[in-house]
């Protein structure tokens, strides 16, 4: 009983990150409902007492995983992948309007941790455990995700793009 | 420079998240003045954060969607499901330690404390064993009450009643026998308009019986109030009202068994 009612308090929160996650309402939701079937089969393993919202990031993480993996297996989840610097060069794909678009054109694995910190505040210890990485790599990934999406939205140098025809 | 080597890049992401402490944040933005580029790396940093917090903040007050709702509750059944084998395994060793306890009342040693926390266990575990069943919570429903009491008294040996918790919110479910404790058992069962469960553990007491007043037991997460009235031991149990609520109930019950 406790269990469900926690699960339904935790919803709203949850689906904030979701949709930061993946962006659009319907893709988010699904994301989350299936996150929250996963928590209810994998229970058993939620230790009692400790943060039930950061165990729900973590199966959030690992379904999303799983669900990218699933649909597109090469997609880049590792955040070494120079695919930003590329289209960087391209020009058409440069222009990122907002936010959104700048997180979405983020690596996985540097927008889980930039949403984990700066969204949902979780501490960086917290982020390491959630997504059973080390501190370390939650601090280079962040500050990879926090100049990349600066780049992004402010240009290099902090002067607008330029948009190349 | 020395003071690059002295402020990491973790530090002025940690300055961007309002993470350092005072002093340390103070040495930082001092450093911010003679490195422009920095600060204003770091600013923007920071901005993004409030930037993710107007664009997302908003779905908190967003309608939950009923699917998701229903996700959130699906798995109640089968994690009370899981919640009752355990009992079973804790029950068995249980049933070990009482039937123990039981042997030691053969013996002419002072053992009736150790009898009214065995009715409270078994009670607690037949309530976890039983309660979290969706399909067969009972062996002989509400619908065939007179049934039902007929049935449990000649099992039990007395005129078991089940007494009616209406006024209580708690509909009867119906009721089943359990095994023997070492008498035959009856179990009632209720249930609220929001799906909380209580169970009503009846059993026949030995002819050296004494009628005690309502104690409290804890077993697990299912709370338990017993206590022994003329031919019978009485145990409601439920993991899931409070205790004052339980005890409202169990109060209800005695008067009803005592008009």
């Amino acid at each position: 009983m406790s269990d469900a009612q926690s699960l339904i308090e935790l919803i709203p929160r949850l689906r904030r990150y979701a949709r930061a996650l993946v962006g659009d309402r319907a893709t988010a939701d699904d994301l989350l409902q299936d996150t929250l079937e996963r928590a209810w089969s994998k229970l058993h393993l939620y230790r009692h007492g400790t943060d039930l919202r950061a165990w729900l990031f973590t199966v959030m993480h690992n379904v999303h995983v799983n669900r990218v993996r699933a649909a597109r297996p090469t997609d880049p989840l590792e955040d070494e992948m120079p695919e930003l610097a590329q289209r960087a060069t391209q020009g058409d794909a440069l222009v990122v309007r907002d936010l959104e678009r700048g997180i979405a054109a983020l690596p996985l694995a540097q927008r889980e941790v930039l949403l984990l910190v700066a969204l949902e505040d979780l501490s960086y210890n917290e982020t390491a455990r959630v997504l059973g990485i080390p501190i370390g790599t939650v601090m280079s990934r962040l500050a990879r995700a926090r100049e990349k999406l600066r780049l992004l939205l402010h240009g290099k140098g902090g002067t607008k793009l330029q948009v190349v025809k | 420079m020395s003071e690059n080597q002295a402020i990491s890049e973790a530090e002025l992401q940690a300055w961007a998240d309002d993470r350092l402490d005072e002093g340390r944040r103070a040495e930082l933005e001092a450093w911010f003045t003679a490195h422009p580029e920095e600060a204003e790396r770091a600013a923007a940093y920071r901005s993004f954060n409030e930037q993710l917090r107007v664009r997302y903040d908003p779905v908190l007050d967003e309608p939950v969607p009923p699917r998701l709702e229903r996700a959130a509750r699906r798995g109640l059944h089968l994690r009370s499901l899981a919640l009752a084998a355990a009992w079973v395994a804790l029950g068995i060793a249980i049933g070990t330690i009482a039937g123990w306890q039981l042997h030691a009342l053969h013996t002419p040693a002072p053992a009736a404390q150790a009898e009214a926390p065995v009715i409270a266990r078994r009670a607690a575990l037949a309530h976890a064993t039983y309660s979290p069943e969706v399909r067969h919570p009972v062996e002989v429903g509400a619908d065939q009450e007179q049934h039902l009491v007929a049935w449990l008294s000649k099992r039990l040996g007395g005129d078991v009643r089940a007494p009616k918790l209406d006024s209580e919110g708690m509909a009867l479910v119906g009721g089943r026998l359990l095994p023997r404790d070492p008498g035959p058992v009856a179990q009632f069962m209720y249930q609220n308009a929001q799906g909380r469960r209580v169970t009503l553990y009846v059993r026949t007491e030995g002819p050296d019986r004494r009628e005690t007043a309502f104690r409290f037991a804890r077993e697990g997460n299912v709370r338990v109030f017993y206590w022994i009235d003329r031919k019978f031991g009485y145990a409601l149990s439920s993991a899931d009202v409070d205790r004052d609520e339980l005890l409202k109930l169990a109060n209800a019950v005695y008067r009803q068994l005592n008009p």
